[in-house]
């Protein structure tokens, strides 16, 4: 709802309808807006149904990779005589994206509730809440969330009467992006250190303690519940585009923008009227140069190609890049490219857990190169190195922090080649001379 | 050969690491501590999971993770001190050393830096007198770093003292956040 700014009449709120409201934070205060309902009627129906439901919705996955979440679901087999589990990956930690934050400090019962709901659709009877460190105050609100949850026997041994099982526990990380990859989350959650596992198996079938595992995003977990209150076809029905992507999505928007906050819009909508209506369109006197729209891994976008996307999981394809988090990073015309790829790479190199070598040594020269091509010092076979890393660095590796590191500077160099040209030949980079007041 | 000429290197000072590794070591996880321990050992099907959040209660405790803290969950947890040293390495936030009574984190990662971020970290290095990121400013005060994404992106710059986190902050807040602390 474009928190912290007023809500936009173009928005549709459905997630972030409570953001900014105190008295949702509190459990009474969720029932009062109907907080917990969803649940109820979850724990009436067969778990198969549930899935099936949310399967027919049409909602993917809001972390990035955008997997149906029903049929993720369905990978679960409920009776196979194993414990499952449930996790729920709060590790937000890509650039540019802060929504899970925003949802879980003003909404920390729907977080619960989504939990609840999702675990007794996979048959699992407890769930862990994986939240970063360094979230102080969403780990305080979730905390006292699940205690509230605990004392009115929502959630427990006989959640909201019903004979079953619900444990929801939250789980403090501690400083490690490379943990909100799923499988490093799990390595995380069993006390070890967050190294990526290669997949297959898949979680379905080896995730956490070796169990069958669901691992879903804050923002997934959080629109099953409103799916089965609603149904499938409401939900369906909020897409501007096509039926691949369907329903509400939240927008995390930063950079150099007029109203940076977090906006809900439904599947579709034009990103040019998002930036300059929605967002405030550029601080004053400047123009909008690039924008990166899910988050610091995927490929940037020019003013062209972003003018003419839209919002949705197949949109952003189309238009050189990704959803991916929904973390919207705006640059404008007073920032040099350069400094924001080489600042973008030598977080990838600080992030990455080394474990393998094109990731641990791509990340590392990647940033060098790019750091002395922004201190004037660089050549223009640097421009081929860098290339040729990021081949290197692509498609080789166990998790995908290696490729995320290669992609914006593949595309930035693209895309912006001419600046990194002008600060090899010894031009440096002017900015414009911003006339802000 | 005296000492000066190997390099300008002082020779270590095998005496007060025999001292500290003497020195009495108060356990943590006694009484509530422990009981807390406990309860958190409930939520897991193995011992193990539970030591990210065992050491989170040595550091809240302590202030820092010290090879003795690392000890002491191993014991409790059934664990090696050198796997619990393995883990504690991985994860930034499990301080190895002692730090300032307020230890800052700056966000300067790529959102935060096209805000402004650099700008922001020179005031606390000022304000604070550490003058470098990391060095602990001389009476104890303070230790200022830079950090990767603290995911509050729209509300550059985000910083965090200690355990509490402040959105929005510009150089000119700097004195003022800095001054209300004891």
């Amino acid at each position: 709802m474009g928190f912290p700014h007023q809500s936009h009449s173009r928005e549709t709120t459905v997630l972030s309808k409570y953001f900014g409201d105190a008295d949702a934070r509190t459990l009474a205060g969720w029932k009062k807006r109907g907080g917990y309902k969803a649940l109820e009627k979850a724990l009436d129906m067969q778990p198969a149904d549930i899935v099936n439901v949310v399967k027919e919705s049409g909602l993917r996955g809001r972390g990035g990779a955008g997997f149906p979440t029903g049929l993720k679901w369905s990978f679960m087999k409920p009776g196979d005589g194993k414990p499952h589990y449930l996790c729920c990956n709060a590790d937000e930690s890509e650039p540019g994206t802060f929504k899970d934050r925003e949802l879980m400090r003003w909404t920390p019962h729907a977080l619960v509730e989504g939990c609840a709901i999702a675990a007794y659709a996979i048959g699992a009877e407890t769930a862990y809440i994986y939240i970063r460190g360094e979230f102080t105050e969403p780990l305080y609100w979730m905390e006292k969330a699940v205690k509230e949850a605990y004392d009115a026997r929502i959630i427990g041994k006989n959640a909201m009467g019903s004979g079953k099982r619900i444990d929801v526990y939250v789980h403090k990380g501690a400083g490690a992006y490379i943990c909100g990859e799923e499988t490093a989350l799990m390595e995380s959650l069993e006390g070890r250190r967050g190294n990526p596992r290669i997949k297959p198996p898949f979680p379905a079938v080896s995730g956490v303690f070796g169990m069958p595992t669901t691992i879903n995003n804050v923002e997934t977990l959080i629109a099953a519940a409103p799916i089965l209150l609603n149904g499938a076809d409401w939900y369906k029905k909020m897409s501007l585009s096509n039926p691949k992507s369907t329903g509400t999505k939240l927008y995390s928007v930063c950079g150099n923008i007029q109203r940076p906050g977090t906006y809900e819009v439904v599947m579709g909508f034009p990103f040019k009227e998002f930036l300059y209506d929605l967002c405030g369109g550029p601080l004053h006197g400047r123009k909008f140069k690039a924008v990166i729209p899910g988050g610091a891994s995927v490929p940037i976008q020019n003013m062209e190609e972003a003018e003419a996307t839209l919002m949705d999981y197949e949109g952003f394809v189309a238009q050189g890049s990704m959803l991916g988090s929904g973390g919207v990073i705006v640059i404008d015309d007073a920032q040099p490219m350069v400094t924001v790829i080489a600042r973008i790479a030598r977080f990838f190199a600080h992030e990455s857990c080394a474990q393998c070598t094109q990731c641990r040594e791509g990340t590392a020269w990647t940033t060098k190169i790019l750091e002395r091509i922004r201190d004037g010092e660089g050549t223009m076979e640097d421009l081929d190195t860098l290339l040729d890393i990021a081949e290197q660095m692509t498609g080789k590796t166990i998790c995908v922090l290696s490729d995320s590191c290669a992609v914006p500077v593949v595309s930035g160099i693209k895309k912006f080649r001419g600046e990194f040209e002008a600060l090899i030949q010894g031009r440096r980079f002017h900015p414009v001379t911003a006339a802000v007041a | 050969m005296t000492a000066e000429l190997v390099g300008g290197l002082e020779p270590p000072d095998y005496a007060s690491h025999d001292r500290a590794a003497r020195e009495q070591y108060d356990p943590v996880f006694t009484g509530d501590v422990k009981r807390e321990l406990d309860e958190l050992l409930t939520r897991y099907p193995t011992k193990m999971a539970a030591l990210l959040p065992a050491l989170w209660i040595v550091q809240r405790v302590r202030g820092w993770v010290s090879d003795q803290g690392m000890a002491e969950v191993a014991g409790q947890l059934d664990l090696t001190p050198a796997y619990v040293k393995g883990v504690v390495t991985f994860y930034t936030m499990y301080h190895q050393h002692p730090v300032g009574k307020y230890f800052i984190q700056v966000c300067t990662t790529s959102p935060c830096g096209i805000c402004g971020a650099e700008d922001v970290v020179k005031a606390f290095l000022r304000h604070t007198n550490t003058g470098e990121l990391g060095i602990t400013s001389p009476e104890g005060r303070f230790t200022v770093i830079e950090v990767e994404c603290l995911g509050a992106c729209g509300f550059a710059t985000p910083v965090m003292i200690n355990e509490e986190f402040i959105e929005s902050v510009t150089p000119d807040k700097v004195p003022d956040l800095l001054a209300r602390l004891t």
